[in-house]
């Protein structure tokens, strides 16, 4: 190091040659939440890098600011050893920077194509079928397969990403950065993902992946940065680390998963789903012939790639979602049986059937943002009373009752629970449907975007419902958790059941394979 | 009906039909832009009422003055006005981020006062109520090929060709409109930010711009719109009856009626004006129910959008996200 | 800090606010109300050129009497004002029609469904009453008026039904439903007008039932017709504090929350989101429908395509400006209402068109939006980030096997 004078490397940008982007000091708050603090980030050309860390460590944030999205409160970044502002979403494609979101970033009524050239104004003619012939050319170099005239609508998840990631290339983006991208792929899909990267990168094209999974992170990269909330921790060569040096420095600590499991006490069926098939809206199976039993005293996890089924399993026993084909029964302990196909939550509720359920999205299903902790808990209690006004005591005594029991952070009970943080949110949510005592429990992915200690808070919930006797149902995403949280296992692959396990006796490649192991109609795969 | 009959009819319609065509036109670029402007009406008010103050302004004592320029200045300051009126409407949602619904009432109770107020002003200083008169101005709007079309009001040609020249405009508006929509790049921006802003965002369009600029480029030709109602509809004169707003909203509901299509709006502007004049070439109605017959055009429409919401199919639908405020970094 | 990177940086940056307190948020829109009051006062001067102090003077006083020109003992020529306890009963009957429309709209809004066909739920409502007036003859007046209310809400009950249910069913957009159903309701009213027509030829209903005052709702404090309207406020204040009630502590309150919050939180719940769709549409119109015959067997007496006159969609505003509380209805109702009074005043006494009193509501509704940015946003300006940037030099890695390359990068 010769000068620490930043004007001085301005004005030789030679300096930085090797490095195409590096970021010093950001700071970018919402609200009072800090989202990145003084985080640091170099990318080399031509390499791939991993950006790892927790759901809410704030990866997603830091590249929002390379993409335009958000503009930092503090620091700077450089491109290419200049400093640059990146105002608007225009100014990174001016600096070669393109992001391929979570969430898509595609008008649906639009083709592949119109999507592609949206927002360039180079000021050539606007020609379809020359921008079809580019589109088609750029996918033959990379090796993607694109149909430029296609609807947006009509198209898979798998074939959006690869729109996004071509209409990244056609603005003649150099710097690549990857949202989560194999989340919503198969195996399969996320084989010619990785493939197509490492075609890029022989281009000369240098990539950020964000990423939780050490596995991907072990394949793709070549060097990992690691953020753990909201700040930098550190960057390493791929090839001189291990998963559990990764971890350590993702979480902390090491962790090694130290959940109290106690055998189930007597379990008997509760809940036996049969044949279970459910068509979305457009036809698509969502689920295909789902069956397995949910018993009681016992957690029953439900593993798989996102989007196997999971959330259309839950909201179908819970009478939220419609069923084609199959049964659904309870059963509870007086060994009366009883079908909840075809029933609404309401029917459900009136027939008896104490179910608790916690969704995936909790402040779009499971609460009611712009109310107070007394209003949510009134969202499971308020048919209760008779007459025509609401009681609103019970309730209240109960939103205190949490909010002392789970420590809940919150001004009142009357402040609005979208401002919480997303653990206190959690905790409102398990802790009013534990409250109601159920016989069936259900959680969607309860631990995601919480911190280690409020995961064990929600882990030590789940087991105490389940030694009092409830059959409480896991779907989760992390592995490690789930075997060790959880009594047997469901694997879902494609809205098929690919495999039921005990939790004791297998191991997590077994149940990624599993994960992965599709059964083709009219082919056997197996 | 014989086929004279039908002429006469057709010919009335297109002339009531030009007064929403324009309206609607106006609006289909607004709300492509994801904007849903309640404030039409307000805005073919004050098209209207500027057009023919500038007109009045400069014909009133001179008698000189030229047709061409009184004509000119009327269509200038009525897209000048009208485009004010929406870049108000835009600087309030858009800026200010206010709802789109209450915005656009506000801008139609405001306009119709503005526009009354000043055409009672106009009124007074002429004379009385009828006697504003601008007929310079109203006859340059009248003219038409006579050489073609004839005077025979009963004749094929003249139910072609037998309209001011506006009128073709408006045809001429709704063509471009389509080509634009369909057939450029900055047709296509504009199209992907009302139906996805957060995506056209992330393209590198500014949102902001192509808003403000969908608005009130929009405003500026649903201004003719109250313009072609002054000069031509009505001659070159004002009426404090309140037809305009009626009207205004009619052009909405056209909107919904085309789909969003200029082209359909066309032919739809022309149905609505032969629902409105039927009932004159219909036997056995009388003045109650002449009535619930001009109830058609809005019971049409309403059957419309009950049929698009129906069939679901994404290429009739509205705009994705018309109606909504967008903020990049609201979460 | 380096200057080109200053000139790119925005001037401003808009941010949601987190919390703002009571009163901060009240300041910044009285401060709006007093910036849209200057405003129309510069209007007003403009026009008539008169001492912009006499303005607001007389606009304050057009609700409560009249500038009546007298000579004094010198001679001069002063205007007095006389105070008309007519003249404040029926600013105070207009403020409750208004009221009452807004009231209807509160709950369909608090669902966050976008009720704009108020316009035509009044017509509805008033037709109804206007049928009730002319061929229910012979009823005790308790009786008739009961008649009517349940007639006119019921009329405009099945007005809001009808977007209600295509909104359940099929997600048919409701604001472009219910402005269509507006047209349609004001086509029925002028086929209406038509049939009633007294005399035959004038186009209009009249007044209807002149002589008997059959149907007019009766002065609350005396026994001559139309010298106070008691009554009109009794009816629209307990409507007033019902909705309230029933918006704050119903169970189907509490629904219809939970459904404007989320309909996906709601059918979690087991709410019937259809039922509760249909249910609050029909109510909204019901109370639209009730300001109907508030208007016309308490006020006018008569029905024409004007009877509502607008006041469904400046009622649109009024429960939009209130966020759904009925009371903060009450304030904004009768600001509207005495400014429209007042610029009616100025109209009258200076020679200029009554529109003048619309300009200066859209005026005033502009500034009351517009002040509700800066309760919600927050404006912060460019500031100089002061400290240099430090140096961009490449990340110590805490394995520190990247020691090399950072020594390759800069030197």
């Amino acid at each position: 190091m010769k000068t620490t004078d930043s004007a001085v490397q301005i004005k030789n940008p030679g300096q930085n040659q090797i490095y195409a982007i590096q970021m010093r000091e950001i700071t970018k708050t919402f609200g009072s939440v800090v989202a990145n603090k003084k985080v640091m980030l170099d990318l080399k050309k031509g390499e791939i890098l991993s950006l790892l860390g927790e759901n809410g460590s704030g990866k997603t944030t830091l590249m929002n600011m390379l993409s335009g999205i958000y503009h930092p409160d503090e620091g700077y970044i450089f491109i290419n050893g200049k400093e640059v502002s990146i105002q608007s979403p225009r100014d990174a494609y001016k600096y070669g920077i393109g992001m391929i979101h979570q969430h898509f970033t595609l008008v649906d009524v639009f083709t592949a194509a119109e999507n592609v050239i949206l927002g360039l104004n180079d000021g050539s003619k606007f020609d379809r079928k020359e921008v079809s012939r580019k589109v088609s050319e750029i996918a033959s170099r990379y090796g993607f397969e694109i149909d430029p005239e296609k609807k947006i609508y009509e198209m898979s998840v798998s074939q959006k990403q690869t729109l996004e990631i071509i209409k990244a290339l056609y603005r003649g983006a150099d710097i690549l950065i990857l949202d989560e991208p194999t989340a919503v792929l198969t195996p399969q899909e996320t084989d010619k993902l990785f493939a197509v990267m490492r075609n890029m990168k022989k281009d000369g094209k240098s990539i950020i992946i964000i990423t939780h999974k050490l596995n991907e992170v072990m394949e793709i990269s070549d060097r990992v940065a690691v953020l753990r909330k909201g700040e930098y921790i550190g960057c390493v060569d791929t090839s001189e680390t291990s998963p559990q040096a990764l971890t350590d420095m993702m979480v902390g600590r090491a962790t090694t998963l130290d959940i109290d499991r106690p055998d189930p006490v007597d379990p008997e069926p509760r809940l036996v789903i049969e044949g279970l098939t459910c068509i979305d809206h457009e036809g698509v199976k969502r689920l295909d012939n789902v069956s397995f039993t949910a018993n009681s005293g016992e957690i029953l996890g439900i593993a798989g790639i996102a989007g196997s089924g999971q959330k259309e399993l839950l909201e179908a026993i819970a009478g939220l979602y419609p069923v084609s084909k199959g049964t659904i029964t309870y059963k509870p302990k007086d060994k009366s049986e009883m079908s909840l196909v075809g029933m609404d939550p309401l029917l459900i509720k009136k027939s008896g059937i104490a179910m608790s359920f916690v969704p995936e999205d909790r402040l779009g299903m499971g609460l009611v943002g712009s109310m107070g902790m007394t209003g949510n808990m009134m969202l499971r209690s308020w048919r209760k009373n008779r007459g025509f006004f609401v009681n609103r005591k019970d309730p209240n005594q109960l939103a205190n009752q949490i909010l002392k029991n789970l420590e809940v952070v919150t001004p009142s009970t009357e402040f609005p629970v979208r401002r919480l943080s997303g653990g206190n949110v959690q905790k409102v949510l398990v802790g009013r449907e534990i409250a109601s005592a159920p016989a069936v429990l259900m959680t969607a992915y309860a631990v995601r975007g919480l911190d280690i200690n409020t995961s064990y808070t929600i882990y030590n919930l789940l087991t105490e419902q389940k030694t009092k006797g409830v059959a409480v149902i896991y779907v989760g995403e992390d592995l490690d958790v789930l075997l060790a949280l959880c009594d047997r296992l469901i694997v879902l692959c494609g809205g098929q059941v690919s495999g039921v396990v005990d939790c004791r006796n297998i191991t997590k490649e077994e149940v990624g394979l599993l994960m992965t192991k599709y059964r083709k109609e009219g082919a056997s795969h197996d | 009906m014989d086929l004279t009959s039908f002429l006469t009819l057709f010919h009335s319609a297109v002339v009531f039909g030009t007064v929403i065509l324009f309206g609607a036109l106006g609006e289909i670029l607004t709300e492509k832009s994801g904007n849903l402007n309640l404030g039409v009406p307000g805005i073919m008010y004050l098209g209207g009422i500027s057009g023919l103050t500038a007109s009045f302004i400069y014909e009133n004592g001179n008698p000189n003055a030229s047709g061409l320029v009184s004509a000119l200045l009327a269509l200038i300051s009525a897209f000048v006005f009208s485009a004010l009126g929406g870049l108000l409407y835009s600087f309030l949602t858009i800026t200010l981020r206010t709802n789109q619904n209450v915005t656009g009432l506000t801008l139609t109770i405001f306009g119709g006062g503005l526009a009354n107020f000043l055409g009672g002003m106009l009124q007074k200083f002429s004379g009385g109520v009828g006697q504003v008169k601008v007929g310079k101005a109203a006859d340059t709007f009248g003219i038409y090929i006579k050489s073609i079309a004839g005077t025979d009001t009963s004749h094929p040609l003249y139910a072609i060709f037998g309209y001011g020249w506006l009128t073709y405009i408006a045809i001429a508006i709704a063509i471009a409109i389509f080509f634009f929509l369909g057939k450029t790049r900055t047709g296509l921006n504009l199209r992907a930010v009302g139906e996805n802003p957060a995506t056209a965002d992330a393209a590198g369009i500014n949102v902001t711009v192509y808003k403000y600029l969908g608005t009130c480029i929009g405003a500026g030709i649903s201004g003719f719109g109250g313009l072609y109602y002054t000069m031509n509809y009505i001659g070159g004169t004002w009426a404090n009856d309140g037809t305009i707003e009626a009207l205004g909203w009619l052009a909405v509901a056209l909107v919904i009626f085309a789909t969003w299509r200029p082209i359909n709006a066309v032919w739809g502007a022309y149905l609505f004006g032969i629902a409105y004049w039927a009932y004159l070439y219909i036997a056995g109605l009388n003045r109650h129910t002449l009535e619930l017959f001009k109830m058609l055009p809005y019971v049409v429409t309403l059957i419309v959008l009950i049929f698009v919401s129906l069939r679901r199919k994404k290429e009739d639908q509205p705009p994705a996200h018309l109606g909504l405020p967008y903020f990049r970094e609201d979460r | 800090m380096t200057k080109a990177n200053l000139a790119h940086d925005p001037l401003i940056r808009i941010s949601k606010r987190e919390d703002i307190p009571m009163w901060k948020s009240w300041l910044v829109r009285i401060i709006g109300l007093l910036l849209a009051l200057v405003v129309s006062g510069i209007v007003i001067v403009c026009i008539t050129h008169i001492n912009p102090f006499m303005v607001f003077a007389k606009m304050a006083s057009g609700s409560f009497g009249s500038w009546i020109k007298n000579t004094n003992a010198a001679g001069e020529t002063v205007e007095v004002l006389t105070i008309s306890t007519k003249r404040i009963w029926v600013t105070i009957r207009d403020i409750m029609t208004l009221l009452c429309i807004s009231v209807g709209l509160a709950p369909a809004f608090a669902m966050k469904f976008w009720n704009v066909g108020a316009e035509g739920q009044v017509l509805v409502g008033g037709i109804a009453t206007v049928a009730c007036m002319k061929y229910f003859t012979g009823l005790p007046t308790i009786v008739l008026v009961l008649v009517m209310i349940v007639v006119s809400m019921l009329a405009g009950a099945i007005w809001g039904f009808f977007p209600g249910f295509f909104k359940a069913h099929w997600n048919t957009n409701e604001t472009l439903f219910t402005l269509m159903m507006n047209y349609i309701a004001i086509q029925i009213t002028s086929f209406m007008v038509a049939v009633w027509e007294n005399p035959p030829g004038s186009n209009s209903v009249g007044v209807i039932n002149r002589n008997d005052q059959y149907g007019w709702l009766p002065s609350l404090f005396s026994d001559v017709p139309n010298k106070d309207f008691g009554w009109n406020v009794i009816i629209v204040l307990i409507v007033t504090v019902a909705v309230f009630i029933y918006l704050r502590y119903s169970k189907q309150g509490y629904e219809i929350s939970v459904v404007g919050d989320s309909v996906n939180t709601a059918r979690y719940a087991g709410i019937r989101v259809k039922k509760v769709y249909i249910r609050t549409m029909a109510i909204s119109g019901a109370i639209c429908g009730l300001a109907g015959f508030v208007a016309v067997s308490g006020a006018s007496h008569t029905i024409s395509t004007s009877t509502a006159g607008g006041r469904g969609f400046t009622a649109i505003i009024v429960a939009w400006l209130a966020k759904f509380n009925t009371f903060t209805m009450i304030l904004i109702s009768a600001l509207l209402v005495v400014l429209d009074k007042g610029a009616s005043e100025i109209a009258s006494s200076y020679g200029i068109n009554e529109y003048v009193s619309q300009i200066i509501t859209g005026i005033i509704l502009f500034f009351l939006l517009g002040s509700e940015f800066f309760i919600n946003y927050q404006l912060k300006f460019r500031h100089n980030k002061g400290a240099e940037p430090p140096a961009a030099k490449p990340v110590q890695a805490p394995a520190a096997n990247t020691d090399n390359e950072d020594k390759e990068a800069n030197e």
